[in-house]
Parts: structure tokens; C-alpha cells; sequence
């Protein structure tokens, strides 16, 4: 018989295998099911003219988009906190390190209501912005506003391990040598820091494309202008069009794959590069 | 000569200050920033829940509260927790048991597996229960005959949330018992020890902390699921809505600071969230190596953890 199962002398394998296997079954393998069947019984011409609707296509454009540049801000932003968090001392570091994962903690319909009551025209921040024309609650820039809010703590927390473990000695190595602080960023610092920071870029757009509570709030879900893709299916499901829901999930669902499939592939090439330094 | 002398007092300077940090200027503008940003960004929102809660006065504020749709939300949300985190520590237990005190083929799929939940946008998660059990889905016909509704009711929830808060403890568990591999184990069952004994003495003591970690950020998805808990509730007030549902509902009805209201116990609920997630961090940091400063956050990755070392995965 071919070993399918290394010898062990510790008991409970068959009890936590059998009970792993049945719950996952039962929770989440069902009714992922129901999605595929429900997509195989989809016709290509259903599908196409679902998905190429110029409102569903104007959805995919906003939910892609926005991800993207909320990613991007949360690159920067998070490059920088990260940097700050592990590299210097200062008075409330413990507080700040504890606070990046609130966005995590708060339920994102909160932080909807709260980033949309801001950012409104009478808002604390709104007021301010308005006279200069800039208009963030129930546009565009709400979106990402409240996509970057959501992507936070992904860039911080993956630098953040890999800023730790930087060695001390390299630096003062180039240091030595004669180079200057900008040179030893760019030169020793950022190559090893570039790879994490790709990976919570990643991560932080993965999870910005399915995001639903904080964005309907502040995105006023105008149709061709402020509506997300997760939007969109709530709609159709509200109008009992369950083909058409799962066709635009469909599509969701293998460009979040795509992401997650490139995100495991840097994690190797990180892992890779950890090993041969 | 002299020229090495001052180059080597020069590098010597570097290296105390120089080298391995930046300018005092450049130091504090980066701080500052920093401060900026976190304060605009995560710290006012906080703020502005409590200033609206209390915009109408503390007695608006208790009336919101004390309202029997509120109070019904209220115990919806402590019902679907105290199911939905309970089950899924079971299962995180029996999960991280098998897969990392044991070899065998299909480990990598099963991680995978594991993992989905987290994966895929709320609002799918939602629509999968409704295409299962939904009127027009796969099991309504049915259901519908049997008299079982399941979208639209309390149980449709539970399900909801269960499913998106799966992989918490999972996760959380399974680097933990793989860093601590099976030799207290081992010795344990060839000293005679039941599994059970064995279990209950040796490995429990030494996941506790990561298990109470998991629960805590398990719980507080739990109660602040809001995408797919919405697609599948019905929304029917004071039957099936919970904390973050109706949220929603008393904002889109205009009643702004009973909103918040309600919004200021689910705030409260995530700053008591990062207050047990940091003190159960410094408690593993104290206590052993195994979990050290990768502080393993709500956030989830895919299948292979950020750190295959043991460190803490990274997961949404």
C-alpha cells in the first residue's frame, strides 16, 4: 500500500482528520459548489452580455482602479510607518504600533459612516477641503479613500518583520565605505525591502477589490460613476437576477486569484532570496 | 596619513550617528509624518464616531441604545459570535492537530482549502449561501416545501459568518503547534499518557496564548461582518439584523446619531480588540520565542504563510 501517511505514535489523526475534512466540507466546499454549478449552467452568451454591460464593465473599471491607487498610497504610507515604527524611538511608538490594526478591529460599516461624515462638505475634514475644490465624500476619491483605509495595515505588517531582521552590520558596512544615508536606502536598505513591499501592495489590492461596508457609504454608488463591482451583484441579486450575480462574481473571483496566485509566487521568491543571502 | 586619520574619525562619527540613521531634521519630518498621517487617518475617525454619537445629547444617546431594534441587534450579533467562534475553534483545534503534528499527502491542498474563506470578497461569500439556499437556488425548492427558510433568517447569518470567520483560528494555531513540533507530545504518550491527557496537559498549555489570540480577532470579525451578513439577513428589522446591519439601516434612515450610537459600541468593541491583541503579544514575547515580534495581525494572506519559519503568518 503506498504510504499516504507517515508513522506516528501520537494518536487523534483519524478523529481531527475526519472532523477538519467534514467541516470544511460542510461550510465552505458546499456552497462554493453551488457557485460553480450555478456558473456551469451559465451559457457563454449569458455570461458575455452580462459582463460586458457598459454599467457592469464602468463597475470593474471603478473597483480596479480605485484598488489600484489605494494600493499604491498604501505602499507609500505604509513604507513609511513601517520605517518610522521599527527604526526610531519617540514618545507614543507602542500606541501608534498598536493602532494600525484598527482598521482590521473596526467593522467596516463604522468605518464607512465615520470616514463618510469626515469627508462630507460639512464635515471636519470636508470643510476644510471644499474651498480648494476638492471634493472627497460621494466621489471617486471617496472610494480610494476608504479603500486605503481598509489596506492599511498590510504594507506595515509585512515590511515590518523583514525591517527587524535587517542586520545592523551591513549598513554600517556601506556606511564605512563612505556612503551617504540616501545611497545605502536606495543601494542596502530598499532590494531588501522591495519584495515585502510588493507582497503587502498585492495583498492590500486583493483585498480592496472585494471590499463592500466602508465603500457604499462614501461612494454615494452613482451607476457608471461611483459603483463597485460588489455593488453591482447586490443589485442583481436585489432584482433576483442570480445568473447575472454570479457571472459578475465569476469574474471577481478569478482576477482575485490571479492576485493571490502572484502574491504565493513572490512569497517563494522572497523565501528564495532569504535562503541564499 | 592624515588623510586616513580623518577619514577614519569621520566613518567612526558615521557610524555613531551617520550611518545607521538618518539626520535629527529628517528623523523628526519622517515622525512627524507619521504622527500626520495615522492621526488623520486612523485616530480621527475614532473620534468623530463618539462626537456624533453624542451630537444629540447623552439622553438621545441612552434612547438610541435602549431601543428594542437596537437591543435585538445587540443580541443577534452575541448569539452569531457565541455560535460562530466556538466552532470555529473547535475545528481550528482538530485542523492545526492533523496538519502540523502529523505528515501526510495532501497537507499543502488542505492549507489551501483552509484559506478560501479569506480569499474571497464578503459579498460572495454571501452569494453562495444564496444561490444554495436562496429561493432560486439549488436546495430552495426544497426547502421551500419543508417549510425552512434559511435566507432571511437567524440561521442564514450564522452561516454567513461562520464561513467568513473560519480560518482565524485555523491559522492562527497551525505555524504556533508547527514551530513547537511533537516531542513534549511524544514523550507525553510513551510515558503512558491517554491523547486526551496528553492534549489537556501539554499541548494546550503551550498554544494557549495563540488560541486566545485567534478567538479575539475570530470575535471581532464575528460581530462586525457586515458584506456578507447583509446578503444574506433579509434585513427585516429587529428579526435578522445585527450590529453592523443595522448601522446601516438608522443611517440610510437619517437618524445620524442613533447610527453612531451604535457604531460607538462596535468601536468600542475594536479599540478592546487591539487592546487584548496587544497584551497577548507582549504576553507571548514574555513568555516563549515562538511568536516573537512579527505580530500576526487580522490580516490574511493565501496558502503559504508570509513566514514559513513559524514567526507568526500574516493573514486577511
Amino acid at each position: 500500500m503506498a504510504q499516504l501517511k507517515r508513522h506516528s505514535v501520537l494518536p487523534g489523526f483519524g478523529l481531527s482528520l475526519g472532523y477538519t475534512l467534514f467541516y470544511l466540507s460542510t461550510i465552505v466546499l458546499l456552497p462554493l459548489a453551488a457557485l460553480v454549478l450555478k456558473t456551469m449552467h451559465l451559457t457563454w452568451g449569458q455570461f458575455m452580455t452580462t459582463v460586458t454591460d457598459p454599467e457592469v464593465l464602468a463597475a470593474y473599471r471603478v473597483s480596479f482602479g480605485a484598488s489600484f491607487v489605494a494600493a499604491i498610497l498604501n505602499a507609500a504610507i505604509g513604507l513609511l510607518v513601517a520605517w518610522v515604527l521599527v527604526r526610531y524611538r519617540f514618545f507614543g511608538k507602542r500606541f501608534l504600533d498598536a493602532m494600525i490594526d484598527l482598521p482590521f478591529a473596526l467593522p467596516t460599516a463604522v468605518a464607512g459612516i465615520s470616514l463618510t461624515t469626515l469627508y462630507a462638505k460639512n464635515g471636519w475634514i470636508g470643510r476644510l477641503l471644499d474651498p480648494l475644490g476638492i471634493h472627497v465624500a460621494y466621489t471617486w476619491s471617496g472610494i480610494v479613500l476608504a479603500l486605503t483605509f481598509i489596506g492599511m495595515p498590510f504594507v506595515v505588517r509585512t515590511i515590518q518583520p523583514v525591517l527587524q531582521d535587517l542586520d545592523p552590520e551591513v549598513e554600517e558596512a556601506a556606511a564605512s565605505l563612505g556612503a551617504g544615508r540616501w545611497l545605502i536606502f536606495r543601494r542596502v536598505v530598499f532590494p531588501e525591502v522591495w519584495p515585502p513591499l510588493l507582497t503587502g501592495f498585492s495583498l492590500s489590492f486583493a483585498r480592496a477589490v472585494g471590499e463592500y461596508g466602508s465603500v457604499i457609504f462614501i461612494a454615494a454608488n452613482i451607476p457608471m460613476k461611483t459603483e463597485i463591482a460588489p455593488v453591482m451583484i447586490v443589485k442583481k441579486l436585489e432584482e433576483f437576477q442570480y445568473s447575472q450575480a454570479t457571472a459578475i462574481a465569476v469574474v471577481m473571483l478569478v482576477a482575485s486569484f490571479i492576485i493571490l496566485l502572484m502574491i504565493s509566487l513572490l512569497q517563494k521568491w522572497t523565501a528564495g532570496r532569504g535562503v541564499r543571502r | 596619513m592624515n588623510t586616513a586619520a580623518s577619514l577614519a574619525i569621520r566613518s567612526q562619527k558615521q557610524l555613531r550617528q551617520g550611518g545607521t540613521t538618518e539626520p535629527a531634521v529628517v528623523r523628526y519630518i519622517l515622525i512627524g509624518a507619521t504622527f500626520l498621517v495615522l492621526g488623520l487617518f486612523l485616530i480621527l475617525p475614532l473620534i468623530i464616531v463618539f462626537h456624533e454619537a453624542f451630537a444629540d445629547g447623552v439622553s438621545v444617546y441612552c434612547d438610541a441604545l435602549r431601543d428594542d431594534d437596537t437591543l435585538s441587534a445587540i443580541r443577534l450579533t452575541l448569539l452569531t459570535a457565541a455560535i460562530a467562534v466556538p466552532a470555529n475553534v473547535i475545528f481550528g483545534i482538530a485542523a492545526s492537530w492533523c496538519i502540523s503534528k502529523f505528515e501526510f499527502v495532501g497537507k499543502r491542498v488542505l492549507l489551501t482549502l483552509i484559506d478560501l474563506p479569506f480569499a474571497i470578497s464578503p459579498i460572495i461569500s454571501g452569494l453562495i449561501f444564496v444561490l444554495l439556499f436562496g429561493l432560486q437556488g439549488w436546495m430552495g425548492v426544497w426547502l421551500h416545501r419543508h417549510h425552512i427558510h434559511i435566507i432571511g433568517s437567524v440561521v442564514g447569518v450564522v452561516l454567513a459568518t461562520v464561513f467568513v470567520t473560519f480560518p482565524f483560528v485555523a491559522r492562527e494555531l497551525i505555524p504556533l503547534m508547527e514551530a513547537q513540533g511533537t516531542e513534549e507530545e511524544q514523550a507525553a504518550i510513551s510515558l503512558g499518557a491517554s491523547g486526551w491527557r496528553c492534549f489537556l496537559k501539554i499541548t494546550l498549555p503551550n498554544i494557549k496564548w495563540g488560541l486566545l489570540y485567534g478567538i479575539i480577532l475570530c470575535n471581532a470579525r464575528a460581530m462586525g461582518e457586515f458584506g456578507a451578513v447583509s446578503v444574506v439577513s433579509g434585513k427585516i428589522r429587529g428579526e435578522t439584523e445585527t450590529m453592523p446591519l443595522h448601522v446601516e439601516t438608522l443611517y440610510n434612515d437619517n437618524q445620524s446619531s442613533a447610527a453612531f450610537a451604535v457604531a460607538s459600541l462596535l468601536t468600542l468593541l475594536a479599540v478592546a480588540t487591539l487592546i487584548a491583541k496587544s497584551i497577548v503579544e507582549w504576553k507571548t514575547a514574555a513568555t516563549t520565542q515562538l511568536v516573537p515580534e512579527a505580530p500576526a495581525s487580522l490580516i490574511v494572506s493565501t496558502a503559504p504563510p508570509l513566514h514559513p519559519s513559524g514567526k507568526g503568518g500574516f493573514d486577511i
